[in-house]
């Protein structure tokens, strides 16, 4: 990275050059450049197979990418390369400046392990040794997750889908992460249980100040939260902008289609 | 060095070497109590063979003791610190008919102790190894079930998922309710576990003159703990470690500050706690010790 | 910075271009005559008044007329300094790829320029291109040709082709926009709405709060109804919310399109303050209105947008 780069307050969080990812011979995603800003909500969409899911993978370095590199504005203002970060250092970024809120509860939350164990276990891992405040932390996170506090022992296995969404939304931004990945947070939920999550995604973003890559292929939801979009075809992407711009002035085939085909609500 | 075995009805002689096991094995096994030695607290794999028992009955104990006898050594078998149940019986008539070292139930005259669940009451010293009997050796299998993630979780010093299981003790229990298999942090580097031992044992394992030994047959792994290292159990800042405590003394020998079993006598909820390391409690008793429920004189002890 | 313009302007204009650029090729191939197609893919044909929809292009129905090819001429004696708003040789037009390519032009030529302390309206039948003109100056729109300038402190900024953060602080900092239809988003009070880009800009909840309040005071919304989330509001109702999101913000340029267009004669007159108090306060306002009443009472000239047919 340049000087500038790692200096500049004005730099970019995360950047990605040249990101390209093969399986085999098949595609997954190529050709991909992009940079985030602290605080930028940027949404990532297309249809199924696009590579918008390989793409997430990349960036948050649970993949390896074929060619290219993504590079990320650590807390001391450096710019470090995180293929180059050792496997500590990576394993700390995820769990304290990063989150990561899966589209399926399970894959992102101890199932058997209570509510609060959830909430707290990022607060252990950075070396928290005071069980009374891991306790007062975890239960403040549940209650901005609109989660009751009497369910704080209860485990995630009894909860519904929307409140272990929001469960896993608690036990990622408990290290107050500058950056958190999304992948389809909100699909698979009913309609009005959606809506509460999205806003609270959405306030949860402002107030911290969150850095957001939220993938996704329902444009309301992209509408809704992100400033800017990128549009996936093939992977590759095909389009990208302000995400007004993109989804109300579409300019390539694919997206005027994918714009068309939402029924407006 | 080998130990013959002959039928009454004359048939062939069985030749068993030295302490069962080829000299090949117990090469390999004592190159994995080396590197165990070398990194406390690490579990070594190694290639653990079939043995005339089955898993769970201290397959991987027995193991490590065949590969560490000696034709002088003296050794002593505990099952849950009794001299005398099944499996402490067991293994060592298997140790005496294939190895033909001297045997014994006091804990000072023993080079050798194989432990399941328990460390002797009186203290260890120097040059004693004791080997414990290990059914699970990975203390953080109970959240994490990959292999692959757990040792890449000791090989980071990753160790938040362990407390996040005392976390989940304290939520539910009101306090740290893992009264065994407590984890231990040793050395300042890898979190262990101990073998099923009362937590009450845990302090004996910090700073022990002895080499202590661990074995798992079925999972293939053996872990130690060199002479006079720092073993400590994890806790939480506002809840401590703690050892269990007993209301009452044996009720045999009047011991205090041990540990007790408790025997239930009828069915009427009639119960007794009396030591669970039946050589310190005889011991005591030939000192003249005496508990609530000892015996009158001259009858003898059970 | 969730709930800027960006997610207000954005439904009215998005929901409707969906439906234009995905429109049935059956329709399309009914519509014959490229100004019936301009009329009903424009996002302005959805504008309440059809009258003057096919009112032949040439025939201004506007009653003052004051416009200035070059957009750096002659004002209404507003302001001194530099515009707060430049427009030149502006051009757009739709490709819809999914009616096999169709390019439908929307605008082309238009130059104009806004003024501190000035209200001009743009002015001319639906399906002009009036409310694509607002969208390229607020970067809802991308600009196919030509240049949108706007005033960022000392310098000019250019708005066609801006990156994404560029055009989101201008719109933080420089453009607000008043649209026809409120984008409601779900479970925010009506209060917080309103008050939402103050804080955006930084200013206090409580400061906020008590300024949207006063707005919405003056714009005779019920105080039973601020804390409820506006979903649930009449048409009027969530136009007032609309309205105030609009005007409590300080971005010295503001885009108004239809700020009236459901409002009751003593709303219209509130909204007619608010727009004089802007100019007042040295504002720049660029508005569509089809309200004569209303355009002749804030709008001190009128550009015929018919002039940049394409």
């Amino acid at each position: 990275m340049s000087p500038q780069m790692t200096s500049h307050p004005d730099a970019p969080l995360l950047v990605a050059e040249g990101l390209a990812k093969y399986y085999g011979s098949r595609l997954g995603c190529r050709d991909v450049d992009l940079s985030l800003h602290a605080g930028e909500v940027l949404a990532i969409v297309g249809e199924s197979g696009s590579g918008k899911s390989t793409l997430l993978g990349l960036l948050s370095t649970e993949m390896a990418p074929s060619a290219g590199r993504v590079s990320y504005r650590m807390r001391d203002g450096e710019m470090r390369d995180l293929a180059a970060l050792s496997e500590a250092e990576r394993r700390l970024l995820l769990r304290t400046d990063w989150g990561f809120v899966r589209q399926h509860a399970e894959q992102g939350l101890r199932m058997a392990v209570s509510a609060g164990g959830n909430v707290g276990e990022r607060l252990m891992a950075v070396g928290w040794r005071h069980y009374g405040n891991i306790r007062d932390e975890a239960a403040d996170w549940l209650a901005r997750v609109e989660i009751a506090t009497e369910r704080m022992d209860d485990d995630p296995r009894t909860f519904s889908g929307g409140m272990r969404q929001r469960l896993q939304i608690a036990r990622n931004l408990v290290t107050r992460p500058r950056l958190v990945f999304m992948d389809e947070p909100t699909s698979g939920l009913d309609v009005s249980v959606q809506a509460r999550l999205l806003d609270l995604i959405r306030q949860l973003v402002e107030e911290f100040g969150l850095a957001v890559v939220i993938v996704t292929h329902d444009l309301a939801v992209a509408r809704l939260l992100s400033h800017r979009i990128m549009v996936m075809k093939s992977g590759r992407v095909i389009e990208q902008g302000l995400t007004d711009q993109v989804l109300d002035d579409p300019r390539e085939p694919y997206t005027q289609l994918l714009v068309s085909s939402v029924l407006a609500a | 060095m080998t130990a013959l075995a002959r039928t009454a009805s004359g048939m062939p002689a069985i030749t068993y070497n030295f302490a069962y096991l080829d000299e090949q094995t117990k090469r390999m096994i004592r190159r994995a109590i080396l590197k165990a030695i070398a990194i406390p607290g690490y579990q070594v794999p190694f290639a653990s063979r079939e043995m005339p028992m089955p898993y769970g009955w201290g397959t991987g104990g027995v193991q490590v003791t065949a590969a560490i006898l000696g034709a002088n050594d003296v050794l002593k078998v505990i099952d849950q610190g009794s001299d005398d149940t099944t499996n402490a019986v067991a293994i060592r008539s298997f140790f005496e008919t294939t190895a033909g070292v001297a045997t014994t139930t006091r804990t000072q005259d023993a080079t050798i102790i194989q432990t399941r669940h328990r460390i002797p009451e009186a203290p260890l010293r120097e040059g004693q190894v004791i080997v414990y009997q290990v059914p699970i050796p990975e203390p953080l299998r109970y959240l994490e079930p990959r292999e692959t993630e757990t040792r890449r979780l000791h090989a980071l010093a990753d160790y938040g998922l362990m407390q996040v299981k005392l976390y989940e003790d304290i939520a539910r229990h009101g306090h740290i309710a893992t009264t065994y298999a407590y984890p231990v942090k040793v050395a300042g580097r890898y979190v262990m576990d101990p073998s099923p031992i009362p937590k009450f044992d845990n302090p004996k394992m910090d700073d022990s003159p002895a080499l202590q030994l661990f074995g798992a047959g079925r999972e293939k792994r053996i872990y130690a703990i060199p002479p006079y290292t720092r073993v400590v159990s994890l806790d939480f800042e506002d809840h401590p470690f703690a050892v269990q405590a007993f209301a009452e003394p044996c009720a045999l020998c009047g011991a205090k500050g041990v540990y007790l079993d408790e025997v239930i006598l009828d069915d009427r909820g009639s119960r007794m706690f009396v030591c669970s390391d039946t050589d310190h409690c005889a011991t005591r008793q030939d000192e003249g010790h005496t508990g609530s429920m000892s015996a009158p004189y001259g009858e003898g002890r059970p | 910075m969730m709930t800027d313009p960006t997610a207000t302007v954005s439904r009215p204009s998005g929901a409707p271009q969906a439906r234009n650029a995905s429109r049935d090729p059956a329709q399309d191939a009914a519509a014959g005559a490229s100004i019936q197609k301009r009329a009903a893919l424009s996002p302005a044909a959805q504008e309440p008044d059809a009258g003057s929809r096919l009112g032949a292009p040439a025939a201004p129905s506007l009653g003052r007329e004051t416009n200035h090819a070059d957009a750096g001429g002659q004002r209404a004696g507003h302001g001194d300094g530099a515009p707060l708003l430049l427009v030149e040789n502006l051009g757009k037009s739709f490709t819809l790829h999914l009616q096999g390519g169709l390019s439908l032009p929307v605008v082309s030529a238009v130059s104009l320029a806004v003024h501190a302390g000035e209200c001009v309206a743009l002015g001319g039948p639906s399906g002009a291109g009036k409310s694509s003109i607002l969208k390229m100056v607020f970067g809802n729109y991308r600009v196919d040709k030509g240049s949108v300038l706007v005033a960022d402190h000392d310098a000019m900024v250019e708005v066609a082709g801006a990156a994404p953060r560029l055009m989101l602080r201008l719109r933080r900092e420089r453009i607000g926009y008043v649209s026809q239809f409120l984008r409601v988003i779900p479970r925010v009070s009506a209060l917080d709405v309103v008050a939402a880009p103050l804080r955006a800009e930084g200013v206090d909840a409580e400061t906020a709060k008590a300024r949207a309040g006063a707005l919405l005071t003056r714009l005779n919304l019920p105080e039973r109804l601020w804390g409820l989330p506006p979903a649930t509001f009449s048409g009027g109702e969530q136009q007032r919310v609309n309205v105030a999101r609009g005007f409590i913000s300080t971005q010295p340029l503001l885009l108004l399109d239809e700020p009236t267009a459901s409002l009751d004669a003593a709303n219209r007159a509130v909204v007619i303050d608010l727009i004089c108090e802007k100019k007042a306060q040295g504002c720049g306002l660029l508005g569509i209105f089809h309200d004569a009443e209303t355009r002749d009472a804030v709008a001190d000239r009128v550009v015929d947008v018919t002039r940049f047919s394409a």
